[in-house]
Parts: C-alpha cells; structure tokens; sequence
C-alpha cells in the first residue's frame, strides 16, 4: 500500500532528520518539566517563602528567589505550564480560524472569497497593540484565556491567506469536478478531497500557530499587556524588570524564563524547518 | 552530408540508475531536408534534440558522434558548444513561446541574446526587420512585452528569434502543440519558408502529431521507446510504411474521410516498456504482431531500398 | 434527450467586475438517444463552458438546458444527485482527474456511498468488475493501484468505467483524448463508440475534426461562443459553407491531402485583430447572426 510506504518513507526522513530531531526534543523536555515541575516544587508560586527576600540559587531554592523571596522554581515550572497552554489554545484557535476561513474562501470564491478577503486583511492591519490597550483598560481581570483568545483571534490571517491560496489551485483540478459530479457535499469534498492534499502543510503551520502564540503572550505579557491573575514566564520577566532585576544583577529571576521562551519558540521554528524538509524532498541535503 | 549522427547513447541519471532514454541512434540529414521525429510520448525524441544542444545532468552522454556540415559537435562539453549554439545549430525548445521574460520588452530580450553570442544588436536590425516582414510580424513589436501578444505571435517571434544567425540546423520541438490550426498551418507554411529561402539548411521538426508533418516535411523519422524503427520519404511513411510499429501508428490515425461506422481503427494493444531496464534486443518486441526469436537482439537500422531505412529483423529479412 | 436553447453565459472580469465576457452567446442544440454530437471549437470557443453547464458545475446564464423536457437550471440537493445518475463528464487530463494521494478505484468507492449504499460488498465487486469490462480493462490490472502506476488511457477508461456503473444516459466528453498518446487514442474513441451503440448519448467535445468525423452523427461547430454551422457530420464536413468552417477545413492538416491540394480558400493570418484581446473580433462576434438551413440537415449562421 502507497500510502503506509508513504507515510513510512515520511517516518524514515523525519527520524534523520537532525532539525527535527534536536527541535522535537528540546519541546518536549520543556513539556516534560510543565507537566511533572509543578509537583516537585516545594512552593506555590506566589508563597513568601524566603523570608530574606532576594538570594541566588541554592540547595533549598533551585532557581533562587525573588525580591519578595517567592521561589523562582516554583513560579518558572508553573510559568511554563500557562505558556504551553496559551501556545495550544491561542495557536489552536489561530489555526482553526485560519482553516475555516481559508477553506471557505478558497472553495467558494466569488463573493463569499472577497468578503472574508476583506475580513483577513482588515485583522491584518489592525494594530493589536492598540487593540489591547483599550481591552486592558476595560477589563479589570483578565485571565490567561482571556490572552488566549485574543491572540487566536488576531493571528489566523497568515493561515488563511495560505490554504486559501492551494485550495484555489486544488479546486481547479478536475477531480474536484468529479467529486461534486458524484453528488459529494462541499463541506465533504473539502475535508476528503483537498484537505488530505495539505496535511503537511497543516501540521506546519499548526506548529508556527503554536510557537507564535507563545512568543505573542510572552511579549504581551512583558509588557504588561498579560493576565492579571496567575504566572507566566512573560509575568516573571515583567516582574524581574519592574523590580529592578536587571540593575540589581538578579540574574536568576529573569534568565530562567527568557531562555526558555527563547528555547521553546527556537525549537519549535527549527522543527518545523526539520518537517518541512521532510515533506519537501527537494529541500533535503542529501 | 548536412548532419551525421552516429550510434548516439545518451542516458537520464536517476537514483534507481539510468534510464536508456536514446540507445543508438544513428542516422544523416541532408542540407535542405526537413527531417519530421515523431514518435508517442516516452520515444526520446525531445532528449534527441537535448542531446544535440543542450546535454547537462541529468543527462549522461554514454557515446557517439554528431557532426554537423564536417565539423565535430562536442555535445558533452556544455562550454564549447556555446559556440555553436544560435550559429550553426538552433533549437526552439518545447514551451519557447512561454518562457519569454514578462518583465522585458521582446526588443531587450532579443538583444541580450545576441550580446551573448556576441552578435551587437544594431548590425543586425536590418536582418532582424527583413525577418519579421517574413512571418508578418509589425515592427513595432519590439517594443512590446510577452503578455501582448498571442500564443501565434510569440511563437513566431520565437522562430525569428532562433534563426537569426542563419543556422545551419533548426531544431523545433513541439512548436505547433498549442496553437489553434489556422496558426498551426501558418507557423509550419514559414517553417518550410524559412528553409527555402535558405535561411536555415535543414531542419528536424519534433511532434507527435504525424498529420502535421505530411504537410510539411519531406521525411520522417519515428522512434520507439529510444530506439529508431523507420526513416523514410513522408509519403512512404504515410502511405508504405515498413517497420510494424509504424504500420500501427499510422493505421490508428483517425483522419477525415474515416468513419467508425465504416472503418474501425483499432490502437496498439499494450504499453511502452519503462527504459530504466529495457527489454534486450528491439523494444517493441513484446506488442509487435510479427515478432520471432531474433528479436532479442537489436535489429541494425539498415538501409532497405534508396532512402528508406528501418530497424526491424522482419523486414531486413525480407529484402534481403 | 438533451436541449439548449438560446443559452448565453456571461462572466464579469477585470477590477470590480466592470468588464464582460461573453463566453457562449445564444447557442442551441440538441443530442438525441443514442447518438454523438461532436461540439467543435479551439480555445476560446466556448465549447468546454458549455460542457460545464452542462453537468451544472457552472450555473447556466440564460436560456434553457434541459434533458428530457426538464430543465436542470434550478435542480438543487437530491435533485441534483439524481440528474448525475443520468449525465455524467469525463475530462481532458486523466492525471488532473484522480487524487493523487489516493488510490484510483476509490472513486468507485465514493458513488457507492453516494449512490448505492445499501449495496452489498459482493453486488458491488460484481459491478464494478462488469463496469470496467465494459471498456476493456481487465480489473486485475488495474485495481488497488495509485493513479501514477497507470497509464492516461487506463485512467481514462476508468473515468467512462465510472459512467458506464452509473448507468447513464448523456456522457460528456471534454478532450478527453487529447492528453493521450496516439496508440491509445483509437481504443479510448472506439470504447465511447461501442457504448453509444449500446444506447448511450454522447457530446463529444474537441478542436480536433478527424476525430470529430470519426464517432459523430452531427457536429456543431463554435466560433467565440456561437453557432456558426451544425449538421449531419458528413454534409458539414465535406460541404462546408461558413467562412470560418471553410478555414477549419482548410486549415486542419489531414492525412489524406496536403494544404496546397485543398480548395476551401483559407484566409489569411496576420489579421489586424490578432493582438491579444482585441476589440475588433468582438465586435464581429457581436453581430446578430441566425441559423438558416442551407440543405436538410445542415445549418450555417448568416448576419442579419
């Protein structure tokens, strides 16, 4: 059978892939420490544990702590989970906007394609940053999927700009016209005859949404544009700034959470190079 | 003798090993012959008309010789060929007329290409305004980008453009494909035009469209699966054709005057074998109705009666 | 069994939809039981819009297309679905027609579950297995492959295959063998003659006359989008009487004859008009032209 030959033959690139493999497995340490961190912290997050305030990192306090003696261990594996879970529900919500609507546009077209054009190119140009500003200055509390969702939101205009594009080119293929003169529903069509076509592409660009997300929350909230209840990584380095980390030489408090931001988002980039290569013979070195 | 081709191999590299897309072609074409390839797809006619210009990987040159009016052609050597290319040889590769630059002005791409042969454009306006004059083309062309003109028009602009230089071989792939037939009529009367005012010596036209080359060439050359079957006078190829593959061919020609009702053509029963591991011997062996024991080996591609050559043990036995 | 009558079909193109094309103008025809009408024309004819309106996968402008007395403009849903039980396409590239990542015999998979899902898995084997006979393919060979392990004749056998289990009525067949090699064009062309005799209509859609001339009864011959002469196949053929078919005739290289030896008076190329997208054939077309008929069973276009 092609398609297990296929999918095997996909398997044996993508497992010699050294891009993929070194990304792959960065991620995935970093989900390992949000998943299993949090029970071996000693401390919640947002404990005084340290009664002698800021100390660098020792036999007790892994990561050192704050100026307020808070476990920086406690608030980084903690921080991490929140942003693995903005990646996935803001990246996923990104992902899932950009298919519907590219789906759409691009099986459609005509009218329904210059609507929702017009629609992707106006959440294009608006400036989230002001966007948001005016968002905080309603919102007393914002919570981290509160962030989620608007990062989904305003990141699927690129997703759907692209399966936009090779739906057209699909559509226009004559098995298309024999799937709908076989009687096929579009919705069916879509999802049975074009979709299957981009699976790589999907996966690839699911990986970006995810790794945009997080880069995007990490931005926001370091700027303090973030959630006002919880921890992340972008809320510890916000902190370590605000509390004068920097000029204080606390350098525990915000190296931790910016190389992992960096790492995190790095490894995903450079695992969805690996994947692509393996999907595009030609981009191989062989 | 205007062109010899002397058991020429060529091979496409691939990872699974060589496909032997042309094995032993040997043939001649005389100054003033316009010589019609034709043949299904996957014969080796287009890697024919690469190997004589344009031979780079995945191309392999295997062996050969082609000598163009006396002279050597080193088609292995990609750098030295440039020299002959546009000057003694020229081709009109499959899809020319859509692989004219849209950012430039017909004028600029003409003259860039001349520069490349060392040719300074402005000596040969006068030349370049006689031919246009020839396919009926205004001046003012020049001045024009790709997308103005038509499928018709670009691909006389291509053949003006291919046979500036008075080439003494022109080799035209497929140029009539994807024209509608009033331009196809008019594009193939200039080919001939071109060759009777003795712009160009001779030339091989590529296609597969046998009733085009009734009209106009004076032989044809059919090629199977990388090996040559027949050459011929057109009329003999038309009419008396003698390999058993070319009797096939042409009886499964639908043509006006021909009705199913009335006559059932029928095709070639079978496929074309792969060349990336040929059947030894001729490779049409295993749909040809006539084939026997000898067949394993290649049959020679010998002259039978004046002009008329086939490769087919069948035949050679017969005459002989 | 299938009509048009005065259809048109207009698109809007350019920025904001300002310009019009007039892609079929005021075309009428009929195919009846059992026989071929071949729709001659060369790019730009209108003639694959036409086959496209046909199967409704575009939306037919004006006039009416009907099969049977019914008109199928408005047919939606399940109307739509049984209307494919009885016209079915097949087109021109056989590699285009089939999902590449797919196998090729899951197209047969597909019209059961649209068509005939309560089939059991036994009926439905012998089905498939009399349906691919029916054009000449042995199922052995030629099922449980991709469609890149076969050939453009196979694949295209398949797609009439496809017809033949549906039991239809109209097959429209749009340059269905232009695509193909010249060794395979013959047994593709004689498979939709043996089935027209069995009883299956067919519009035959091409550029190329001889084979026009070789399956069909009739030909109606397109020019920008109208009619400009139709007819029993041998009477427009061998006397044709527009200009334009005159220049097809003349034109079209043949095995029989050289261009010198034909005597249809081809006019000239290098017209004004040629330049891409000239105004000046449009306005030709635009003329209004009538189908009188100058012999029975022989119609050409006059203005006026």
């Amino acid at each position: 059978m092609m398609k297990t030959k296929k999918g095997s033959e996909f398997l044996f690139f993508a497992l010699r892939n050294y891009k993929l493999r070194v990304g792959l497995t960065v991620v995935l340490v970093f989900l390992a420490i949000a998943l299993v961190g949090p029970s071996l912290a000693r401390n919640t997050p947002f404990a005084y544990a340290n009664p002698l305030g800021a100390e660098p990192p020792s036999g007790e306090y892994w990561f050192g702590t704050t100026t307020f003696g808070q476990d920086v261990f406690a608030q980084f594996v903690h921080g991490l989970r929140a942003t693995f879970v903005v990646g996935a529900i803001g990246g996923g919500l990104g992902t899932f906007l950009g298919v519907l609507i590219g789906f759409t546009a691009g099986y459609r077209g005509g009218l329904v394609d210059e609507v929702l054009n017009m629609l992707t190119n106006i959440v294009l140009v608006i400036p989230t940053m002001a966007v948001l500003l005016i968002i905080t200055a309603y919102l007393e509390v914002r919570g981290i999927i509160t962030e989620s969702i608007f990062i989904g939101l305003t990141s699927w205009p690129w997703v759907a700009r692209a399966i936009r594009a090779q739906t057209f080119s699909l559509r226009s293929r004559e098995f298309v016209d024999l799937a709908r003169l076989s009687g096929m529903k579009p919705w069916k069509i879509v999802f049975c005859e074009i979709a299957p076509n981009m699976m790589s592409y999907l996966l690839l660009a699911s990986i970006l949404q995810f790794g945009g997300a997080t880069l995007n929350a990490a931005t926001l909230d370091f700027i303090g544009l973030g959630p006002t209840t919880g921890i992340s990584l972008g809320l510890m380095m916000n902190n370590a700034v605000l509390w004068g980390a920097l000029l204080l030489g606390f350098w525990w408090w915000f190296v931790p959470p910016g190389l992992a931001i960096t790492l995190i988002v790095g490894a995903l980039y450079v695992t969805n190079v690996g994947l692509d290569e393996v999907f595009n013979p030609k981009l191989r070195e062989m | 003798m205007s062109l010899t081709v002397e058991n020429l191999r060529v091979y496409y590299q691939t990872l699974r090993g060589d496909v032997k897309a042309l094995d032993g072609a040997t043939f001649t074409l005389d100054d003033g012959e316009i010589m019609g390839l034709a043949g299904e797809s996957g014969c080796g006619k287009t890697t024919l008309a690469h190997s004589l210009t344009r031979l780079s990987p995945p191309l392999r040159y295997v062996e050969g010789r082609v000598t163009l009016d006396g002279q050597e052609l080193p088609i292995a050597d990609m750098s030295r060929m440039n020299d002959f290319r546009m000057k003694k040889l020229s081709v009109i590769p499959q899809y020319a007329m859509n692989a004219l630059n849209p950012t430039r002005k017909i004028g600029t791409i003409i003259r860039d290409l001349l520069r490349s042969r060392h040719v300074e454009a402005d000596t040969s306006l006068q030349e370049l305004y006689r031919r246009l004059d020839l396919v009926r083309l205004p001046y003012d062309i020049l001045k024009r980008y790709p997308i103005e003109l038509s499928g018709g028009m670009k691909q006389r602009m291509v053949m003006v453009v291919s046979t500036l230089l008075n080439p003494s071989l022109l080799i035209a792939d497929e140029i009539t494909s994807a024209l509608d037939v009033a331009t196809q009529k008019a594009v193939a009367e200039m080919l001939v035009e071109f060759r009777d005012r003795a712009l160009v010596k001779s030339m091989i036209v590529i296609t597969h469209d046998v009733s085009i080359l009734y009209q106009l060439a004076d032989s044809i050359l059919i090629m199977y699966a990388g090996q040559l079957s027949e050459k011929a006078s057109t009329q003999t190829i038309i009419r008396a054709p003698r390999h058993p593959y070319t009797k096939l061919l042409i009886s499964s020609l639908p043509t006006i005057g021909v009705r199913h009702a009335e006559h059932k053509l029928s095709g070639i029963p079978g496929t074309t074998p792969l060349l990336l591991d040929p059947p030894a011997g001729c490779r049409f062996r295993d749909r040809c109705p006539v084939a026997f024991s000898k067949c394993s080996e290649v049959p020679p591609f010998v002259e039978v009666t004046d002009g008329h050559w086939v490769a087919c043990w069948k035949e050679s036995e017969t005459h002989a | 069994m299938l009509s048009l009558d005065g259809v048109s079909k207009v698109y809007n193109v350019g920025t904001f939809g300002g310009k019009q094309l007039r892609a079929v103008r005021d075309v009428s025809f009929d195919v009846r039981d059992g026989e071929a009408v071949s729709l001659i024309g060369e790019s730009g004819s209108g003639k694959t819009t036409i086959g496209k309106m046909i199967l409704r996968l575009l939306s037919v402008g004006s006039g009416t297309i009907s099969i049977d007395g019914v008109s199928i403009a408005t047919l939606r849903g399940s109307g739509l679905k049984e209307y494919y039980r009885k016209v079915q396409g097949v087109f021109q590239d056989p590699f285009s027609s089939f999902n590449p990542i797919f196998k090729a015999d899951r197209m047969f998979e597909v019209l059961r579950q649209e068509f005939y899902p309560e089939a059991s898995e036994k009926e439905w084997e012998e089905k498939v297995h009399e349906s691919l006979r029916c054009v000449g393919l042995n199922p052995e060979h030629v099922l449980h492959k991709f469609p890149h392990q076969l050939s453009g004749g196979q694949l295209q056998r398949f797609l009439i295959a496809r017809a033949c289990l549906l039991e239809i009525d109209l097959l429209v067949a749009d340059e269905i063998i232009s695509m193909l090699d010249a060794s395979t064009r013959i047994d593709v062309l004689n498979v939709l003659a043996d089935l027209k005799s069995g009883g299956l209509s067919l519009l035959f859609i091409t550029h190329d006359l001889s084979l026009a001339y070789y399956i069909s009864e009739r030909a109606v011959i397109l020019q920008r989008g109208r009619v400009v002469e139709m007819g029993l196949t041998e009477r427009v053929f061998r006397n044709p009487l527009h200009p334009y078919t005159r220049m097809l005739m003349a034109s079209v290289p043949r095995l029989d004859k050289r261009w010198e030896d034909t005597d249809y008076g081809a006019g000239e190329i290098g017209r004004p008009s040629e330049l891409a997208g000239s105004t000046a054939e449009e306005a030709l077309a635009d003329e209004r032209h009538t189908l009188t008929q100058a012999e029975p069973g022989h119609f050409v276009a006059t203005s006026g």
